[in-house]
């Protein structure tokens, strides 16, 4: 069977590029070259797929190959910047769904040998299917599809009684020793409204713990499955991802300062919570925002999804270097959820040319907005706080934040006079040495740029 | 297969998961979630296999799916990962 020891040790060799690939990816300087051998093996992998003895329906395969590959090719090569973490989002789920229609396949063809395959086949199946249809609804609600978060009465009662009808079915399927169409179809049905329930009261400032999560889940979906189907580098792959999505998913939370119970079951409470803020927001111009920058010595700046919003982080650079030319110490200060998950503000900023040595993370430049002449928040709101430190009836009390309000003064570029992406209200905001820069993050900082250059000639 | 040994394999691959990631900084989370999201792309293969064995039309339809959708993770997730990493390959240039 020389063809079966091909197809082995293709399986083998892929498994442990995908390895390598991940412990490439985990340093910045091998990162692209961890992406090229895991694309190798996915290559290999499939490729030598065709061979195996007895495959029927190669055309229906590679039609349908072609369809799903192209379709997510060019939209992947389409989709901007600031949307990755709803692609991401998608792609995952359409892994997880992947290998819920494998395990319904199986199911369909009533060969299950024995009762452990029967058992992690129906698990597999059941986090893959939550996984595909709640990545959908956290696709929908980052695209924009879906605005608000919508939550039910007794939402965490409704959870639990769905859950444990959806194990409970599961556990009939597994017991029962011939498989029965009907009972499979209620538990897939249930379980993908069992995703789409628990995601849909999340509030889009959680999502990206969430759709981590999620990826951990199709992981460990795709491993259970490669048990069921007997392929070892299925296994390893899923387990792998499982894992490793796991630890990511707890140093994101951790970054964000929710327990994943907490963004699970205890969701933000939306426009509310916290003390009110007294005092006024004090308006200032571009003019003076400018020359308060020009004339400083050091400016840090904290960006936020708000400026990748309106895609002004070219427009930041911009002014960065002309303040530079004027001989301004500028840096810039990232917060570990800054953008739509850990890492997305890093993208952006390098997408805009900003080198390396300029963007500080929360440990590295805390102590130096003390320092500060000028702290520049463009976009960004709940991660520059100062109810985090001290305000215990704030959602987000506890939660590291970058230390704005330390700075001799502080610019914040906002839209309007409303709270941000989580509805709570900014003490920043009001503190005597604040001023608001209204506009769009785009427009504003180029007004800021006019003056500045004036200011230069 | 052996359900010890899959244990085993189990156990091993989990491990090897988290300690590949282990000690990674908070500027690759996203390009590896979207690289972590791409390697069970491999679920493609599954899904092939499943294809390939269906026989009546309900199987070839459910195999179809599973292999459309496989095949999107694969590729959607490649695409996604490689344009983020290239852009830190670039900038390490200038």
């Amino acid at each position: 069977m020389a063809i079966k020891w091909l197809i082995d040790a293709s399986y083998f060799v892929a498994a442990v590029l995908f390895i390598l690939g991940l412990k490439g990816m985990s340093s910045p300087v091998s990162a692209r070259k961890g992406i090229i051998w895991a694309g190798v093996g996915m290559v290999l992998a499939t490729v030598v797929t065709f061979l195996t003895p007895g495959m029927g329906n190669m055309l229906l395969m590679v039609i349908a190959i072609a369809l799903g590959g192209v379709l997510a090719w060019v939209s992947g090569k389409k989709v901007a910047m600031t949307d990755m973490p709803q692609m991401v989002a998608i792609y995952n789920g359409m892994g997880g769904g992947a290998a819920a229609a494998i395990a319904a396949v199986e199911f369909a063809r009533g060969e299950m040998h024995g009762m452990v395959v029967t058992l992690l086949a129906t698990l597999g199946a059941l986090i893959g299917a939550v996984s595909f249809s709640g990545s959908v609804i956290a696709w929908a609600k980052l695209q924009g599809v879906m605005k608000n978060a919508f939550r039910l009465p007794a939402q965490n009662a409704v959870n639990i009684v769905l859950a444990l009808a959806t194990v409970g079915l599961g556990a009939a399927i597994v017991i029962s020793p011939t498989v029965d169409p009907m009972l499979v179809g209620a538990f897939f049905i249930l379980a993908l409204i069992l995703g789409t329930i628990i995601t849909l009261p999340i509030g889009g400032a959680d999502m990206p713990v969430v759709i981590s999560l999620f990826n951990a889940f199709t992981g460990l979906a795709v491993g259970f499955e490669g048990f069921v189907m007997g392929i070892p580098a299925l296994i390893i792959a899923g387990i792998v991802v499982g894992a490793a999505g796991t630890l990511l998913t707890q140093l994101m939370a951790k970054a964000m300062n929710r327990p994943i119970s907490n963004i699970l079951f205890v969701p933000m409470a939306a426009g509310g919570g916290g003390e009110a803020v007294e005092g006024e927001q004090k308006e200032v111009g571009a003019m003076d925002a400018a020359a308060m920058m020009r004339y400083a010595s050091k400016v840090i700046i904290v960006p936020g999804y708000g400026m990748a919003v309106a895609g002004a982080q070219h427009k930041v650079w911009e002014m960065t270097e002309l303040l530079e030319e004027a001989g301004v110490e500028v840096s810039f200060a990232i917060h570990p959820v800054a953008g739509r998950m850990p890492g997305h503000m890093n993208v952006l900023l390098a997408e805009a040319g900003v080198p390396y040595e300029k963007i500080f993370d929360l440990e590295e430049i805390n102590a130096d907005f003390a320092q500060a002449d000028v702290a520049l928040v463009i976009g960004a709101n709940d991660v520059v706080n100062p109810s985090a430190r001290t305000d215990k009836s704030s959602p987000i009390y506890g939660m590291p934040i970058l230390n704005a309000d330390m700075a001799q003064n502080v610019i914040v570029v906002k839209r309007g006079k409303g709270t941000g992406y989580s509805g709570i209200e900014n003490a920043l905001f009001y503190k005597d040495n604040t001023r608001l820069l209204y506009g769009s993050a785009q427009q504003a900082v180029a007004e800021v740029i006019q003056h500045v250059k004036a200011m230069s000639v | 297969m052996d359900g010890f040994v899959a244990v085993y394999i189990f156990m091993l691959a989990a491990f090897t998961g988290y300690e590949v990631i282990s000690r990674v900084p908070v500027i690759l989370h996203t390009p590896l979630m979207s690289g972590s999201n791409f390697v069970h792309g491999v679920v493609l293969v599954g899904g092939m296999i499943a294809l390939g064995q269906a026989e009546t039309p309900l199987e070839q339809a459910i195999g179809f799916v599973a292999v459309l959708l496989g095949a999107a993770n694969a590729a959607g997730g490649y695409v996604v990962t490689e344009r983020m990493l290239a852009m830190f390959k670039s900038k390490e240039k200038k």
